[in-house]
């Protein structure tokens, strides 16, 4: 499965949620097939995304938080799945795209390559639902299933290590932050 | 353990005067009282981290949200936290109350404390974050407060020192 097609296949359940995503890839992805106020794209801070997603999720309860993080960054934090699991936030959904790479810089194998599960490790830590899913129609299903269920969920996505041609982003990283915020200041308000 | 409930308390009040309704943490001796004052306030949101990096993120994510948040730290949990402190907290301008028990500094007695100690506030001067000494009860108001302020004002973190006179009662 390409990201860019798990994307698109999810894109109508993100447009109007919150939703927090890693650097490189994902951001760009996301970002292409169309921005909305709602979506921040967390630039720097390696693994910092899903913290950034319970922070909102524990500040925002009534509004579902989604957030898209990679294998490379998970790795980077894997205490963040202790941590969520702890506070279990039911408006909080964790997808992870699992391409077993650090792709933006170079395609370098993660150890998800060789062995690392990170699905294992998110059940292991607590996380109260995790789902696998390898196709576009699966991720559609689990994504539906998770947001419905209002339990904290972490669904890991294997994908292709394939990146867009281009990184670059016609959006200034402050000019989406503060977008952001005002955005999600109108949903608190809801 | 000659923690200061006394001090404890009155950060904790302060903390609520100022309108803080998260508070990530990470257990030292020093913020034991705090951490429980939080834990035993139903209108508090404690998170219990496990590495002091997630509560830059959560942090971002509250004040993204309109939340009010404080983190509790030691300082060589700050020194953990620097990567997101420059990398999120400064890049995105993210205000950031952060509250350091200031180990290692005069009177410590425990040696593998001394380093951090001594790194503190040059590491913070270094990236430019105001400090705040907190080293008489009669302050605490006020300069938590006004550490608060000027970090929404700045759109900056600012760090407040929670020195040995203040939270240890030998």
């Amino acid at each position: 499965m390409l990201r860019a097609d798990a994307l698109q296949a999810i894109y109508p359940e993100l447009e109007d949620r919150i939703v927090v995503t890693i650097m490189g890839a994902v951001a760009v992805e996301l970002y292409m097939l169309g921005h909305r106020h709602n979506f921040f794209y967390l630039e720097h801070a390696m693994g910092l995304a899903s913290s950034m997603g319970l922070g909102i999720a524990l500040s925002i309860p009534e509004q579902k938080v989604i957030v898209l993080d990679g294998d490379g960054s998970l790795l980077m934090n894997l205490g963040t799945l202790s941590t969520m699991a702890r506070y279990r936030p039911g408006n909080l959904l964790h997808i992870v795209f699992d391409n077993e790479s650090l792709l933006s810089v170079g395609g370098f194998p993660t150890a998800t390559g060789t062995g690392t599960d990170l699905a294992g490790i998110a059940r292991a830590s607590g996380v109260p639902q995790v789902i696998e899913a390898n196709t576009c129609e699966s991720l559609k299903d689990a994504v539906t299933r998770a947001l419905a269920s209002n339990t904290l969920t972490t669904i890991v996505s294997k994908v292709e290590a394939v990146g867009p041609k281009s990184f670059h982003m016609d959006l200034p990283l402050l000019e989406n932050r503060f977008q952001f915020k005002r955005c999600l200041e109108k949903m608190r308000q809801k | 353990m000659p923690v200061s409930v006394t001090s404890s308390r009155l950060i904790y009040d302060a903390l609520k005067a100022c309108d803080v309704r998260i508070i990530s943490a990470l257990p030292e001796t020093w913020l034991v009282h705090l951490i429980r004052m939080a834990d035993e306030d139903p209108e508090m949101t404690l998170v219990r981290i496990a590495k002091e990096e997630e509560a830059i993120g959560i942090s971002a994510g509250a004040h993204l949200a309109g939340v009010n948040s404080a983190l509790l730290m030691q300082n060589h949990g700050f020194l953990a936290a620097i990567n997101p402190i420059v990398s999120l907290a400064l890049l995105y301008k993210i205000p950031l109350l952060m509250l350091i028990s200031y180990r290692g500094h005069m009177g410590e007695k425990d040696p593998w404390q001394t380093q951090g100690g001594m790194v503190t506030e040059p590491v913070l001067r270094a990236l430019n974050i105001p400090i705040w000494h907190l080293n008489n009860p009669g302050d605490i108001d006020r300069r938590l407060k006004d550490a608060q302020t000027l970090a929404h004002a700045s759109l900056h973190p600012v760090a407040v020192l929670l020195s040995r006179e203040l939270m240890w009662e030998d």
